[in-house]
């Protein structure tokens, strides 16, 4: 089996979701990346470096400077004979570009896999995570996407696979980028934090969320919402942990003011230690928390930071 | 300028989803069902389009059995112009709804699609680019804003790291995303006024279009649950046992 991972990267370095990618795509056979990007040298050097990693295919084009899925399709498409599997990370990336591939190749993809059972066999969530369904592809081709928390990170150093210049496909001309507005935070990101603050409608506000910071500048945490918060304007859309949002498994999640619906729940309930702060003692959240605070998350939030900086201080 | 909206019909959003016991998939049978949640977002922004005065007509399109003539009315009740009922009574696939929704396309010709992101079902998130694909199409995904303009349309994406907006050409794909719109309600007389617009008959064989399923599901099985843990009494308790019970700090 050979399996080329399409990498999701910013040019210099890959998106962290890549490497959780090349570990499912270890599973199944030998892994080559495809690096397509403008002036993408350094990602496609950090590509090479990977544990893991057979082959690095470079393609530098203009047109694939934003990844826009209409060129980068072309692309995929005129190197998947090569290839028994694509691989793609489920993040927006993976998600815009991954089915328009599938459909050009009369493939019918499988989306989102938690669990490689074998080359065509493999576990993906559905209902919002609530069941989880065993597929099998009968496609010559495999198409998928991978959730990252369920895989771990490939070493980002070790690996020593060679470069090969991909020549540009023409680009079709259809869709022009024209610009972004990316959040920019000293915090680490939702998908990659070690530790995630979260808060909900409870909240109240997004100024009160301030509050929520104080907690993540304490725990070097990103600081997530639920789509309630999302959805009463509190926060931005790239905050939102959920069914339709970012899904994150990080070491221990601190939800605040979250009643834990279950598209909540689908985002982050694989969480190592999740800990929950309400003050309906009856909220659904509490019944995936490890540890619960009934309460006023108004009074508990800033003492939580002053018990936080007691036992730092003990250290 | 035409649009064409297509639409799924799944168990309600907030029903939670049970596993069968014969391990087959999620039970289906007296379950309260309901249009998509993005789906209704699809239909709202086409319904805005319109009212701007940037669309002519309309057209919803779903495939399933024939209760999915009911969600296709609450388009309709909604304010769409006419609707397109493709009979299918077994499960489809995302690549198989894209070359249903292709075939229609290319009889209706319309200037844009809109789609939601995803079925809250499957969870799948595919149909959308997919149908773009075999049309040749542009597509923008995950849309939070949609702007039609001359010969192009600019779509704002919701993106992993913010926003990001691109300029597709005419005719094109979009998927919504939930920030788009807040959908309306239909009103009791715009639900009358639905029961007399057209929805015409279709089946995969008139359009000509092969749905043989291509993923065999072995099984479906409930996740793993998470046991409820303990109630602590304030930040501090809380402080010692994240670390020194659990380690994580």
């Amino acid at each position: 089996m050979s399996v080329l991972v399409v990498a999701e990267h910013n040019g210099k370095a890959l998106a962290p979701a890549t490497l959780n990618t090349v570990t499912a795509a270890s599973k199944i056979g030998d892994v080559a990346v495809l690096v397509a990007g403008k002036d993408c040298g350094a990602a496609a050097q950090a590509a090479t470096r990977v544990a893991g990693v057979k082959a690095v295919l470079v393609a530098d084009a203009d047109a694939y400077a934003h990844a826009l899925a209409e060129p980068l399709a072309n692309l995929v498409i005129a190197l998947v004979d090569r290839f028994s599997h694509v691989l793609f990370p489920a993040t927006t990336f993976g998600k815009n570009v991954a089915p328009r591939v599938a459909a050009l190749r009369d493939v019918s993809q499988v989306s989102d896999i938690v669990e490689v059972v074998d080359a065509e066999t493999f576990v993906r969530p559905i209902y919002a995570g609530n069941a989880l369904a065993t597929v099998r592809s009968s496609d010559l081709l495999k198409i998928v996407t991978v959730r990252a928390t369920a895989f771990p990170k490939a070493e980002a150093e070790g690996g020593n696979a060679a470069i090969e210049t991909i020549q540009p496909c023409p680009d079709p001309g259809l869709s022009r980028f024209v610009g972004a507005a990316l959040t920019r935070s000293e915090r680490p990101e939702l998908t990659a934090a070690r530790v995630i603050v979260s808060g909900g409608r409870g909240m109240q506000s997004g100024d009160n969320f301030k509050l929520l910071d104080a907690i993540a500048d304490r725990l070097n945490a990103a600081v997530g919402a639920s789509r309630a918060a999302v959805d009463a304007g509190f926060v931005p859309n790239d905050f939102q942990v959920g069914q339709t949002g970012k899904i994150v498994a990080p070491e221990l999640y601190i939800a605040v003011g979250i009643s834990g619906a279950i598209q909540h729940l689908a985002g982050m309930k694989d969480s190592k230690v999740i800990v929950a702060i309400n003050k309906d003692e009856e909220a659904p959240i509490f019944q995936v928390a490890d540890y619960g605070i009934v309460g006023d998350l108004f009074k508990i939030l800033p003492d939580l930071a002053a018990a936080l900086d007691k036992a730092k201080a003990q250290d | 300028m035409k649009i064409l909206v297509a639409v799924k019909r799944v168990i309600d959003a907030n029903v939670k989803a049970r596993v069968r016991s014969d391990k087959t998939g999620v039970e289906t049978a007296n379950v309260k069902m309901a249009m998509n949640p993005f789906c209704e977002i699809a239909v709202e922004e086409a319904l805005r389009i319109k009212e701007r005065g940037q669309a002519t007509e309309i057209v919803v399109v779903s495939a399933g059995p024939q209760a999915t003539q009911e969600t296709i009315r609450q388009a309709l009740a909604m304010g769409a112009d006419r609707g397109i009922h493709i009979a299918h009574d077994q499960p489809l696939e995302p690549l198989a709804v894209a070359k249903l929704l292709t075939a229609v396309a290319k009889r209706e010709t319309p200037d844009l699609i809109i789609l939601g992101k995803q079925a809250i079902d499957d969870d799948c998130n595919q149909t959308g680019q997919m149908l773009a694909a075999l049309l040749g199409w542009p597509q923008g995904t995950f849309a939070s804003k949609v702007e039609p303009g001359e010969g192009e349309v600019t779509v704002t994406r919701e993106v992993d790291g913010g926003l990001e907006t691109v300029a597709l050409k005419l005719p094109a794909v979009v998927t919504t995303d939930l920030r788009l719109n807040e959908p309306r309600y239909a009103s009791l007389p715009n639900i009358m006024k639905a029961k007399k617009k057209p929805i015409d008959a279709l089946t995969p064989a008139a359009l000509e279009v092969d749905v043989a399923p291509r993923l065999t599901v072995l099984k479906v099985e409930e996740p793993p649950k998470r046991k409820a843990g303990v109630k602590l009494a304030d930040a501090s308790e809380l402080v010692a046992r994240l670390k020194s019970e659990a380690g994580v700090i």
